[in-house]
């Protein structure tokens, strides 16, 4: 088959329609490796863009690439939990057995390797993917095995089965993880309730948004059903939203990999109370490995009856898509998971509109977290009073938390809102704890001092991340690494997020080198206060937070560091002079820069 | 409630004392101080009310302690970070004159391109030289990787962009800084061409 | 009854037509916002932010908020220029602007708005990134060096000529540019022409005529003759 054939099939597949640019691009790069300029031009008049504008998407996404970057693209999650249990170490193993520089392609075109922002297995970490595909628990034995597997060119189809394997690692299940309900029993009784009913149930239970936020589920939900639909073919939509990028979270993976019927469940009943004909389930490319149990899973609804046309038996038509992102922690944020829905890159919206009344192609849309949806089959089947008895006043239901770190053992607990952060430390096994990130790094850090406070959205709203870390860990190194995650993943739209985290990046190295001093440290605190009020979206927003915390909460860590309480050069001086050393083979005194001039000398 | 804070307030201004001021042009062409020469005439008056330390007017050839050093040019070179760390130790404050200084200005065109790149072309492969090598004389200073504007290395106290700068912008900056005020430029004086 | 709403900037009341702007209603009135990506001619971008304000106290785009009725609109404050001059400095580091050599000077409203907010100098370490420029075009130069992110030639090209010679892409501060509309990312290879809008819209110096550089003496340029803060009423 020739590569025009190749493209050509995938485009049929997809009606030639843009909106479905991402898995067109997605499923061509899966055949051809890359997507080349031909490729693109191909792809543009098929879908009848303007060729740049399909450009602006494939480059836009980390896992598209309009350049050939080997037959085995192997990419290391580069979350700090990752780092903490030694990924550096073997990747620099790794790229040495292959005679490799990291984000280099080697000469035969084979081989790169390079990180990625965090893949979601933080519990069972260093994790890498191989060609998108998730490998888990890894040690110098299966870094040396995997070399020998590339080098012998092995198709990634052939390696151990056992590499790939994900372990749900559930430690705690509360009311939503043993829900003990079969397939279409929560479904049945919301169409029993019909929607008015069903929403106003949701209203009732106070079911707010587990990604964070805490919106209230119900709001938005009646909110997306009274908009009206546009334009000639008018429609409501519902989005799960299951780009779990926030480092250190990992629930959605747990609930998508076991709890799939309760999560498609969901999406019907929020479809039936909004008066949508079809769900779209936005996975991240990280997660690419679930795709096909999902679309088993989905083909079992329709065969049962749960999707399709005149559900169980009733007049409500709905069935669920699947689109898979690529490598873009800024698709979590809803209105640019929508613009990515549309094949566009994902850039955040102007709001308003808001999705509710204005969101895919244009219509009335409600974007759900995932667990947000599995929640809503527990009030379908039990009713609010029932869901109202567990929580806190005002955060019914439960909450799962993914925990990973320093701690025994990390994985997935559920417990009740209420909880304090002391007691998930205590039952996951973390002792000499000096810090909790809550929430990944657009989240909170929480000192010792803080461990008595609450998950809860009166106290702690958390899409459920905790990192863990204890005593011997660098708090600043932890900061760094998330200033370095933001920096990767601002989408580049608006100036103080794009040039801000770049510059934070910057100044942290800068420190981590040992040549900063305190004019840095307000420099950090300046871009923080511009970028927190002037970002157009909640990453440029937050994404100071963690270098914040830290220099609130572990001052030191920053201080000793620092070179001197004077201004510092931005650059290594001495390694300023290196290129022209090296051409003229000068060594001399006169061939060097002292980094740091001793007070009242002479220069 | 500490001694000094009970010392007698003396409101009046400090009496008159020339200012000691240092210039020099590093990676510059010396624009800038032509165009300091163009404040013609009140270059007099300058003088009533400041000496000149080093300075390609004095030609005094290092800086001593003084009020103010003028830095025109970026760093394209050792000797420059040399030069401007030695004014950074000596002078109270630090005036960073025109583009270059700015933000390394002309010199720093050369930035995309890979230095030893540079150097190869220019001394060894490009058709009509001497083809001697790449010099390498322990007196003459290496050149950097980059360009770099001088705020990089050295805390600069105050800036006047322009290419040059116009002499009346400069000479407002002056008298701005000798009679204790915050300078400012109006519309007109401040250009960064 | 049909009495005219109004809200305040900086304390003076700016009357609005119901769905404007705060950024239009202020335009209309002659007031200036500092901006760089908006356009009267064309909807907001959004995302150079150096039209932040505070309204009522918390911040926003006064490009993209609209006007209401009563709300009380913070706009040329020392805090509001200082994170503008900020921004400002942001976008100067990012890129090379070497204004010296840029036939664009006098013209630029970059330039004009980092003169407006007194920009003494870049303030941040430069990141002298490697740019492209592209000549292959018979009567236009494209220099992407000087390249401000804002759009205003992607919408131009698409809403105005028809042709969608430039689009948006990449991600993050070294992936971020503009893609142009052809297999070899040559503007040459396009049918874009000097015509066109999008040819006249860039308020940079990367979209420039060919053989027409420095044709206006320095001190009869377009922000030689007035700040930019001066010239919104001309607009009106």
């Amino acid at each position: 088959m020739s590569d025009t054939d190749t493209i050509d099939a995938v485009l049929d597949r997809h009606r030639r329609d843009g909106t479905r640019l991402m898995q067109i691009l997605r499923e061509t790069q899966e055949q051809l490796g890359w997507l080349a300029p031909a490729t693109l031009t191909r792809i543009a008049e098929a879908v009848a863009w303007p060729r740049a504008k399909v450009e602006g998407t494939a480059d836009f996404y980390s896992f598209f690439h309009t350049r050939p970057l080997g037959r085995y693209r192997v990419l290391w999650s580069d979350n700090i939990t990752d780092r903490m249990l030694g990924n550096i170490d073997l990747m620099d193993a790794m790229c040495k057995k292959l005679w490799l520089e990291p984000g280099r392609v080697s000469e035969d075109g084979l081989v790169s390797v390079d990180t990625t922002s965090c893949t979601g297995m933080c519990d069972q970490g260093p994790a890498l993917l191989v060609n998108y595909r998730a490998i888990t628990r890894l040690t110098p034995a299966r870094v040396g095995e995997m070399v020998g597997l590339i080098r012998s060119e092995t198709p990634v189809a052939d390696w151990p089965a056992e590499w790939f394997a994900v372990e749900d690692n559930i430690r705690r299940k509360d009311i939503l993880l043993g829900h003990g309900l079969v397939p279409g029993e929560a479904l049945a009784a919301a169409l029993e309730r019909g929607p008015e009913k069903m929403l106003a149930e949701i209203k009732a239970a106070g079911l707010r948004g587990r990604g964070g936020a805490g919106f209230g589920t119900g709001l938005k939900w009646k909110a997306c059903r009274n908009a009206p639909g546009q334009g000639d073919n008018p429609a409501h939509y519902v989005v799960c939203n299951a780009d779990e990028g926030e480092p250190g979270t990992f629930k959605d993976r747990v609930l998508l990999s076991s709890y799939a019927d309760l999560v498609f469940e969901g999406i019907s009943i929020a479809g039936l109370v909004v008066g949508a004909r079809k769900g779209l389930l936005y996975l991240r490319g990280e997660y690419r490995y679930l795709l096909e149990g999902l679309e088993s899973a989905l083909a079992a609804r329709r065969q049962a009856g749960l999707l399709g046309a005149n559900i169980l038996g009733t007049a409500f038509d709905f069935d669920i898509e699947i689109h898979l992102g690529a490598g873009a922690y800024i698709c979590g944020e809803e209105s640019a998971l929508i613009e990515s829905l549309e094949g566009k890159p994902g850039r955040p919206r102007i709001r308003p509109p808001f999705p509710v009344t204005q969101g895919y192609l244009g219509q009335p849309t409600t974007v759900n977290n995932v667990e947000t949806l599995a929640a809503s089959c527990l009030i379908a089947s039990h009713g609010s009073a029932w869901y109202l008895a567990h929580g806190t006043g005002k955060s019914a239901g439960s909450k799962i938390l993914s925990i990973s770190g320093d701690c025994e053992r990390p994985g997935i607990y559920e417990y009740p809102y209420g909880v304090t952060v002391r007691q998930v430390l205590a039952d996951c096994g973390a002792t000499q704890c000096q810090a909790v990130q809550v929430s990944g790094p657009s989240g909170i850090c929480l000192a010792e001092e803080e461990f008595g406070r609450r998950i809860a959205f009166e106290d702690i709203p958390t899409a459920g991340a905790l990192m863990v870390f204890d005593e011997s860990r660098d708090m600043f190194e932890v900061a760094r690494n998330f200033a370095h995650f933001f920096a990767h993943e601002s989408c580049g739209f608006c100036t103080p997020c794009r040039v801000g985290t770049t510059l934070v990046r910057n100044l942290m190295d800068k420190i981590a080198r040992q040549h900063g001093s305190p004019y840095d440290i307000n420099e950090l605190f300046k871009l923080h206060r511009l970028m927190q009020g002037a970002s157009h979206c909640g990453l440029g927003n937050s994404a100071c937070n963690p270098v914040f915390d830290t220099l609130n909460k572990f001052r030191p860590a920053y201080e000793r560091r620092l070179m001197s309480l004077d201004y510092e050069p931005a650059f290594d001086l001495d390694a300023a002079l290196s290129q022209a050393r090296q051409m003229t083979g000068r060594d001399d005194v006169g061939a060097h820069l002292s980094t740091h001039l001793p007070n009242g000398a002479e220069a | 409630m500490t001694t000094a804070m009970n010392a007698p307030v003396n409101l009046a201004a400090p009496p008159p004392r020339k200012l000691r001021v240092a210039t020099t042009s590093l990676a510059g062409c010396f624009g800038c101080h032509m165009s300091l020469l163009d404040i013609d005439e009140r270059i007099l008056t300058l003088l009533d009310l400041v000496e000149f330390d080093r300075s390609p007017i004095t030609d005094i050839k290092h800086c001593g302690p003084c009020d103010l050093g003028i830095i025109e040019g970026g760093l394209c070179n050792a000797e420059n970070v040399h030069v401007l760390r030695e004014f950074r130790n000596h002078c109270k404050i630090i005036l960073a004159l025109g583009a270059c200084a700015i933000n390394g200005g002309l010199p720093a065109q050369r930035n995309h391109l890979d230095l030893r790149d540079v150097l190869e072309e220019v001394y060894q492969t490009e058709v009509g030289l001497s083809h001697g090598g790449i010099p390498n004389d322990p007196e003459l200073p290496l050149p950097l990787n980059k360009v770099h504007p001088i705020h990089e290395v050295v805390k600069v106290d105050y800036f006047l962009p322009g290419c040059p700068p116009p002499a009346d912008a400069i000479w407002k900056l002056l008298t701005d800084l000798l009679a204790g005020r915050t300078p400012t430029l109006g519309h007109g004086l401040m250009h960064y061409d | 009854m049909n009495e005219t709403q109004t809200f305040q900037l900086d304390g003076e009341d700016i009357p609005f037509a119901p769905g404007q702007s705060i950024m239009q209603a202020a335009t209309a009135h002659g007031a200036y916002i500092p901006h760089l990506c908006w356009h009267p001619d064309f909807a907001a971008h959004g995302s150079c932010k150096l039209c932040t304000v505070k309204v009522n106290g918390r911040f926003g785009s006064s490009c993209t908020m609209a006007a209401q009725a009563g709300m009380s609109v913070e706009n040329r404050t020392a805090e509001l220029d200082d994170k503008r001059r900020t921004l400002l400095q942001m976008l100067f580091v990012e890129g090379n602007h070497f204004c010296p050599s840029c036939e664009k000077s006098g013209n630029c409203a970059l330039q004009a708005t980092a003169y407006e907010l007194k920009m003494m100098s870049p303030h941040f370490d430069m990141f002298y990134p490697d740019r492209p420029v592209d000549a292959s075009h018979p009567d236009v130069l494209l220099d992407f060096n000087r390249c401000i992110m804002c759009s205003l030639c992607v919408t131009a090209s698409a809403e105005v000529d028809g042709k969608n010679i430039f689009y948006m892409g990449g991600r993050g501060l070294l992936g971020r540019r503009v893609h142009v509309s052809s297999e070899s990312g040559r503007l040459g290879d396009t049918n874009f022409a000097l015509s066109d809008r999008a040819a006249s819209i860039c308020p940079v110096g990367v979209i420039l005529p060919k053989r027409r550089g420095f044709a206006v003496p320095i001190g009869e340029r377009k922000y030689d003759k007035a700040p930019i803060s001066a010239q919104v009423k001309e607009r009106v």
